[in-house]
């Protein structure tokens, strides 16, 4: 890519930089440093504002550069991923988001330990909301690392890696400064820009083909060079039954693991009852319903209008198919228009990677203070105490982050997305609806539950394809390949629940009627929610 | 509506009426423009402030400590919880939220999992043709965005009108019952 485009991009980025670092110094003047401000953003924003943040939380870099690139490449299949990011919300708005926020106060481990032990309760649910959160956060990092190695031309290792570097020390700053409120606001204007964006863009491909949608598609088949075949399903998950398999299993670990996601679930805890969370959801299924309709028309207009010769020329996975849109809708390379509308799209994938680290990171700070530490050191230690381990430990989140995003570079961004997706469902999504929906649920069930859901979950990966025993696996020269899928989900998601079951039953242990009549009544009627 | 007996406390008409009301109130044209019209975000903060804090009317989230005391009061607060979920008005709230929520899950989920496996297995059928460029594949996809919206639209409707004012009574009686144990007060 040209200086003018570096230059622009990078002075917008810039401005985004210096708008975000600008609204963490404000929101964290004169303010006291309690947890319930720290983790909960002092639990006052408005069903709106929380709807924008859930939106700008969840729409990750994944879907804006990915999924539009798989629509640009395979067409149908590309869309299957949107339908299963956004059926999830179901899942969230019927059994978790009301119910969540009613019984807990900060994590996923306050809604399982108030009826259960505590201690073995947190440190499960803790290790695997870390363990989902870090998953999460690699994918991003490895995609800021791309989307930098685009921007600046080459595949120079040093600008990524410094990329890398910089992604994670700008979201431990974000989050040890500035809370939960800081990290709201700039999920918010990043909602904001990233809508706005996608907007424009799509204003722009509907006016190439004056509104005729169903010739934005002809021409999109056309130039795929697979004809009516790239406006069905198969092109990319037809193959084998193994591909088939695989991809049953990823829209199982889609559709059941938002509900599960650490970063999602926290959200809740920052409006002031369950009424409002359940309209944060429904603003949120409006603006995530939205965006993704319009990454289906942006998809298959970068299929129409660059095609995916050029696409998969620029990038072999297709994340640069909107940049290369954006280009040619502003005028094609060397334009100025083309110029400025490139250097905003690649500024509004920064910013959309920079918001999403930043939710993951406090999300996983939390369940390592309010969680694990709370549990593993002495108890009753004074909140304040906590908010300070809570910021050391979005430090090491951040440092871990950064190592595993500099050891991850070459993976596939839409995989680890799917993975930390298939985690969630298989190790926090069964313990969770379990502990509200199931009278006679025991400790022994609950801490099963996580782990018989996160360890098949992990291992199963290490078994598959991604890691070893093909051409394209991380250790190419292994082969410890035992299962045929790339997603664990199938597997581990059913592993999870039957784990759950299994310890519940064979536990001697008697479910605690009151406290399981305390968690049903508070989840239904927030009485006594913080 | 029959008359609550199990009720923890003597409430009696207040709660009775209201859900009655509700129930009455079904087809009220309250979200006439469908899931994307939405009513002044910040009354719901006011609102909800109200029932929290005790009729004291001020919007801040009253933190009431979590109601599960370890010790003596605890056991009192327990017997508080159990009673309330005993009572008639609680079961009419959940027995309306499952009845709600179960059969959407079922439908919701069977409806998704039969789209990916269609699309996984039968190509073919999913390939068919039925208007220009449109397939069954397509229609289905953006089905399954409009009946999300259907289902979230009808949700929110549901619990707005059938669990959300009987939902906030309950509260406002567990809230006093457990203060009242834990403090002496009534």
């Amino acid at each position: 890519m040209t200086g003018e485009h570096q230059t622009l991009a990078l002075l917008l980025f810039s401005a985004f930089v210096a708008v975000t670092l600008g609204i963490t110094t404000w929101v964290s003047r004169n303010r006291r440093g309690s947890a319930e401000e720290f983790y909960a953003g002092g639990r006052l924003f408005s069903p709106m504002e929380n709807g924008f943040a859930i939106a700008g939380d969840y729409m990750s870099a994944a879907s804006f550069l990915g999924v539009t690139g798989l629509i640009a490449l395979f067409g149908y299949d590309g869309l299957l991923y949107v339908v299963g990011f956004l059926v999830a919300w179901l899942v969230v708005l019927f059994l978790v988001a009301e119910l969540v926020r009613n019984c807990g106060r900060f994590t996923l481990a306050d809604v399982v330990a108030a009826r259960m032990r505590e201690r073995p309760v947190r440190i499960a649910a803790g290790t695997s909301s870390v363990t989902v959160s870090v998953l999460y956060l690699v994918a991003q990092m490895v995609g800021a690392g791309s989307l930098v190695a685009l921007l600046l031309g080459g595949t120079s290792g040093a600008a990524r890696a410094w990329t890398v570097i910089g992604v994670g020390a700008l979201m431990v700053i974000y989050v040890s400064l500035g809370g939960m409120r800081a990290t709201t606001w700039i999920q918010i204007v990043k909602a904001v820009l990233l809508l706005g964006g996608t907007i424009a863009l799509t204003v722009l491909v509907l006016m190439r083909f004056h509104g005729d949608l169903n010739r934005l598609l002809l021409t999109a088949a056309e130039r795929s060079g697979h004809g009516e075949a790239f406006l069905a399903p198969g092109l990319k998950y037809g193959g084998d039954w193994t591909a088939r398999f695989d991809f049953i299993s990823l829209g199982l670990a889609l559709v059941l693991g938002t509900a599960g996601l650490p970063h999602i679930l926290s959200r809740f805890y920052t409006v002031p009852t369950a009424r409002a969370a359940r309209r944060s959801v429904v603003w949120a299924v409006g603006l995530i319903g939205g965006f993704y309709l319009m990454t289906i028309v942006l998809g298959f207009g970068a299929a129409a209008i660059v095609g995916p010769d050029a696409v998969r020329g620029s990038n072999a996975a297709g994340n640069t198919a909107v940049p290369l849109l954006a280009l040619d809708l502003g005028g094609g390379a060397g334009s100025t228009g083309g110029t400025a509308l490139f250097a905003i799209v690649a500024a509004v994938a920064f910013a959309t990677i920079l918001a999403v680290v930043a939710g993951i990171t406090l999300a996983s700070s939390a369940s390592v203070a309010h969680d694990l530490y709370a549990s593993l050191r002495r108890r009753g230690g004074k909140p304040r105490s906590e908010v300070a381990v809570a910021r050391v430990a979005a430090v090491g989140v951040g440092v871990v982050a950064i190592a595993l995003g500099l050891l991850a570079r070459d993976l596939n961004v839409a995989f680890l997305v799917g993975l930390a997706f298939a985690v969630a469902a298989s190790a926090n999504l069964p313990v969770l609806l379990y502990s509200l929906f199931w009278r006679g649920f025991t400790t022994r069930g609950a801490v099963w539950a996580v782990y018989g859901g996160l360890v098949p979950a992990l291992v199963l990966v290490v078994l598959s394809p991604v890691v070893s025993g093909s051409p394209d696996s991380l250790f190419p020269g292994l082969d410890l390949q035992y299962f045929p899928l790339q997603n664990p989900g199938l597997v581990s998601i059913p592993l999870g629940f039957l784990a759950g079951w299994l310890g519940t039953v064979t536990s001697a242990e008697v479910p605690d009627e009151a406290r399981h009549a305390e968690t049903e009544v508070r989840s239904l009627t927030g009485a006594g929610a913080a | 509506m029959q008359p609550r007996k199990g009720r923890p406390r003597g409430v009696g008409a207040g709660q009775e009426s209201s859900v009655e009301h509700l129930d009455r109130q079904g087809p009220v044209p309250a979200e006439e423009a469908g899931q994307l019209r939405y009513d002044d975000p910040w009354y719901d903060a006011l609102a909800s402030g109200w029932g929290e804090s005790a009729g004291a009317g001020v919007p801040t989230p009253a933190v009431v400590p979590s109601a599960r005391g370890e010790g003596e009061s605890g056991v009192a607060t327990a017997d508080v919880y159990l009673e309330v979920q005993r009572s008639e008005a609680f079961q009419e709230v959940r027995r309306r939220y499952r009845r709600f929520v179960v059969p959407a899950f079922v439908a919701l989920f069977a409806w998704y999992v039969g789209y990916v496996v269609a699309a996984t297995t039968a190509p073919e059928l999913m390939a068919r043709p039925v208007a220009g460029a449109v397939n069954v594949a397509m229609v289905a996809g953006l089905g399954q965005f409009l009946t999300t919206f259907l289902f979230t639209w009808a949700y929110a409707r549901h619990a707005r009108l059938r669990r959300d004012r009987a939902a906030l009574e309950l509260r406002w009686d567990t809230q006093e019952l457990t203060r009242g144990v834990n403090g002496g007060v009534s």
